[in-house]
């Protein structure tokens, strides 16, 4: 029983970094109807743009909030330089781009970082928290995780719906041209959610990296399983990804911890399957009904 | 079809290559293109060294791969970047039967084509509801989901020692080496040929109808599910058979030889050489081969780590990538068909082929397509 | 005033205007007229900035607006409601509202127009928190010509605004149409297929044919002149 419970949470961790980075593909993907698969990779730089800091001194606060805002500006920069210029053309030619993209990332990081094999310290403690009297698999780190990840959600969905920020990025989104025609620089809060999509990235990666094997595949997994868990969300809002998230956490938890590690991209790749097929029209681009 | 008599090639002074007729007949066309590459080919490898011969072979396997990968993504407009995945199963399936079994070594090719074309059709028949981003999301987590497999029932995979291969014995005093190239030379020729009237015939027609317009393909009565689905198979299948052949080549096979890092660099060589071409994928897999060499020289020269020259290629993969898509949707191929296409029209004149404008920035049909051959 | 002088528009190898020349006054409608295909919403899209065109020049009071962005046309009172009405469906009705709003008006400002809107349209104030999908044709109408109105343009742009609405409907368009039109220097240009209800509010009317001017005269002399009527109008 304790089994369970214990990779019942260990799930929940898990899915709330997957929310965080499904979270940037929404943005993203609602923005520019693009599915950035360099979005891991942006967050994994970030990652080790904060390692380096931690390795000059820099206090481990300031590291974290330094390197938010260098996702912030990473995501507005990709996307005003490489995504830019493709817009409008075809769909598959950004899709290569953010791919090619991807790599370019893990072989900088590679060659600048090398095959040293660096940790990346945690934000808290990571032991297991004390429940009565049992030690369960939850530590302060992964409150931490739950914590940040809800805030950011949290802090996206008042800015959506509350602010006038929100308002136009929103428009911008669901219906560019449109907003155009009613004065709304739409390019601009295009970059914007890009730039925030950067900010959620570079979380996610903050949070992973103390778990993982600190290199620059780190994030490839926590790439596809946030994309999985952005696809079973509906790839429409902040809090699908949420849920998606979580979703996907628990049944890459089950999965490895019933059948074994090894098998979890396969338990991820049938979740995303049965996700795609259950949608009976298939997954399109944009529904042409919506534009009346 | 009335069969086309082959006029004789003509050397004609400055004119000759005006002047070269090839059957209108494409299998005749493409039996004679591949019977002169063959031979262009075996001289080529007879000169060179045996390591040559080698990597000559492994060009040879990766354009087979490419041309499957072109197929389906320029031709039938599906994107995957799990590729590598299908080459892992054909490797595997041909070394499991050399290490288990006695089976005729064609027979064993011909498994490791249908198991990756199996595999083709259980990714293939989902994939078709699938558009463009979300079909390159799930064949990526094919290509991280597959090879684990592997290392997890290690005891029959061979785990991280992996399985060995054994080539067919050369016949009498020909290099091994040698003889694998051309072995993988004749798949690839072959394969190529197969492609190529594939590409003529009206399934052609049918797989780029469904590229162009999946609504309209349906109205005009084609079967837009099943198309997808056998394009998809027919990749997979080319992808087994490249896989088995670099079991051959490395003489082991193990998950370490099936990284994501492959299915990429496949996308990028594709890409590069011109995606929909067939013999443009020379060009991409010459890529292939030599990018590991010429990065660790270029790193040489700048001084960098060892380590380093590994990520530079992973790096120069990336730019072609990104720099192609951008810059030259066409790739190699479709850059020298544009330039053949200027040269024709300069040379002779107003009358003559219309010079091939190279694709405008708005065109809406996904990736812009080199013509195949 | 509206100038347009000259302009040629293709998509690709396909001419969509040939040096198309007419004028627009403020305080007046101006209709453009023509069968499908003609290139009447090629015409408003190239004003509003959505398409470039190849040569040609549109100036508004003076200035040009060709080669800016669409949002700057916008700005400059350049209100264009599109064919098959741009209602934002994921938004609500108020937040529709809202956007054209969002830079150049402050708070009260902007409550005070709302609720304006929502005098001129009381059926729209039901709506308000309702998304917008939720709308039937007529009250989408209504909602984009009410967010067509709020930023109170100096030029406006109507792509057959009468379209799927019935004939009813269609005429308490056109009422309010000339109502807020005649005595203010608005600029009014209408694209319609239904020529007729059109001709019964505008000044002035163009005419098109696949991408030329055919006709462009007082909209009482065109309405009058029969043989033009049936040949390019179809009534």
């Amino acid at each position: 029983m304790s089994l369970f419970v214990n990779i019942t949470l260990d799930g929940i961790a898990n899915g709330m970094i997957f929310a965080a980075l499904a979270l940037a593909l929404v943005l993203i993907f609602r923005a520019t109807r693009i599915v950035n698969f360099a979005q891991g990779a942006m967050g994994m730089i970030t990652t080790f743009i904060a390692s380096s800091l931690l390795g000059q001194g820099v206090g481990y606060w300031w590291a974290f909030v330094a390197v938010l805002a260098i996702g912030f500006v990473l995501g507005a920069l990709v996307e005003r330089v490489l995504i830019r210029p493709l817009q409008g053309k075809s769909e598959l030619n950004p899709v290569i781009v953010t791919i090619g993209l991807l790599v370019v990332l893990e072989g900088v990081a590679g060659a600048i970082y090398g095959n040293s094999s660096r940790g990346f310290p945690a934000a808290y403690s990571q032991s297991g928290l004390t429940v009565g009297h049992t030690k369960i698999a939850f530590s302060h780190f992964d409150v931490f995780i739950l914590g940040a990840v809800l805030a950011l959600m949290i802090a996206t969905l008042l800015l959506f719906r509350m602010t006038t920020l929100g308002l136009r990025m929103r428009a911008s989104a669901f219906a560019g041209e449109i907003s155009r025609l009613l004065g709304v620089r739409v390019g601009l809060f295009l970059t914007l959610g890009w730039a925030l999509a950067g900010v959620a990235g570079s979380l996610a990666g903050l949070l992973v990296a103390p778990t993982s094997s600190f290199g620059p595949y780190y994030m490839d997994l926590v790439l596809v399983y946030a994309f999985t868990a952005a696809v079973v969300g509906g790839l429409e809002s902040p809090v699908g990804a949420l849920i998606g998230g979580l979703i996907t956490g628990l049944c890459i938890s089950y999965v490895g911890g019933y059948l074994g590690s090894g098998l979890q991209p396969l338990g991820a790749l049938a979740l995303l399957m049965v996700a795609l097929m259950a949608r009976p029209e298939g997954i399109f681009a944009r529904p042409p009904a919506r534009k009346v | 079809m009335t069969q086309a008599v082959p006029s004789a090639v003509r050397l004609d002074g400055g004119s000759w290559l005006r002047r070269i007729r090839l059957p209108a007949q494409p299998l005749g066309r493409h039996l004679i293109l591949a019977l002169g590459g063959a031979v262009v080919l075996y001289l080529v490898t007879s000169a060179l060294s045996p390591y040559n011969d080698y990597e000559v072979g492994e060009i040879a396997l990766y354009v087979i791969a490419l041309a499957g990968l072109s197929l389906l993504t320029g031709v039938n407009g599906q994107i995957s970047l799990g590729h590598g995945a299908f080459m892992a199963v054909g490797a595997y399936t041909t070394a499991l039967l050399m290490t288990h079994t006695h089976v005729n070594f064609i027979l064993e090719l011909l498994a490791a084509i249908a198991s990756a074309a199996v595999l083709g059709l259980l990714i293939g028949i989902p994939a078709t509801r699938l558009k463009g981003p979300y079909l390159a999301g799930m064949t990526l987590l094919l290509a991280l989901a597959l090879p684990p497999i592997a290392d997890k029932w290690s005891g029959t995979f061979g785990g991280d020692q992996g399985l060995t291969t054994t080539v067919p014995a050369a016949p009498g005093s020909v290099n091994p080496e040698r003889w694998l190239a051309w072995i993988q030379i004749m798949g690839a020729l072959v394969t190529l040929v197969l492609l190529a009237n594939l590409l003529r015939s009206r399934f052609g027609r049918t797989f780029r109808a469904v590229r162009d317009d999946e609504i309209a393909a349906s109205l005009a009565g084609i079967q837009v599910a099943r198309t997808k689905v056998t394009a998809f198979v027919i990749s997979a299948a080319c992808a087994g058979l490249a896989g088995a052949f670099l079991g051959l080549s490395t003489g082991v096979v193990n998950t370490g030889e099936f990284p994501l890092t492959l299915s990429i660099q496949l996308l990028a060589a594709m890409v590069l050489g011109g995606t929909g071409s067939l013999m443009g994928m020379w060009w991409g897999a010459i890529l292939l081969v030599y990018l590991p060499q010429w990065s660790t020289s270029l790193s040489g020269h700048f001084s960098l780590g060892s380590g380093a020259s590994a990520y530079l290629a992973t790096i120069i993969f990336g730019v072609v990538l990104i720099v192609v898509m951008i810059a030259a949707p066409t790739g190699i191929q479709g850059g020298l068909r544009w330039s053949w296409g200027r040269i024709s029209h300069y040379r002779s004149g107003s009358h003559s082929i219309s010079p091939r404008v190279p694709p405008r920035p708005d065109d809406s049909r996904p990736l812009s397509r080199s013509h195949d051959t | 005033m509206l100038e347009v002088q000259g302009l040629c528009v293709s998509y690709g190898a396909v001419d969509a205007l040939r040096s198309v020349t007419f004028q627009a006054r403020s305080g007046s409608i101006t209709a453009i007229l023509g069968a499908n295909g003609a290139g009447k919403t090629t015409l408003l899209r190239t004003i509003s900035g959505l398409v470039k065109p190849r040569s040609g020049t549109v100036r508004f009071s003076g200035e040009e607006l060709v080669g800016n962005p669409v949002e700057n046309i916008a700005r400059r009172g350049v209100a264009h409601v599109p064919e098959g009405r741009g209602v934002i469906a994921e938004l609500t009705v108020e937040e529709n509202l809202r956007l054209p709003t969002l830079w150049s008006m402050g708070h009260h400002q902007r409550q005070a127009a709302i609720e304006a809107t929502f005098e001129l349209f009381p059926r729209l104030r039901d709506f308000r928190r309702h998304h917008a999908s939720a709308l039937s044709g007529g009250e989408r109408q209504m909602l984009v010509i009410g967010r067509a109105f709020i930023s109170r343009p100096r030029l406006l742009l109507l792509d057959e605004p009468s379209l799927g609405l019935a004939p009813i409907v269609t005429a308490q368009l056109m009422t309010l149409l000339r109502d807020r039109t005649e005595g203010t220097d608005l600029t009014v240009v209408l694209v319609e297929q239904n020529a007729r209800s059109a001709l019964s509010v505008s000044q002035h009317a163009v005419v098109l044919n696949l991408g030329e001017v055919v006709v462009s005269d007082e909209a009482s002399v065109i309405a009058a002149d029969n043989a033009l009527r049936h040949h390019h109008l179809g009534f």
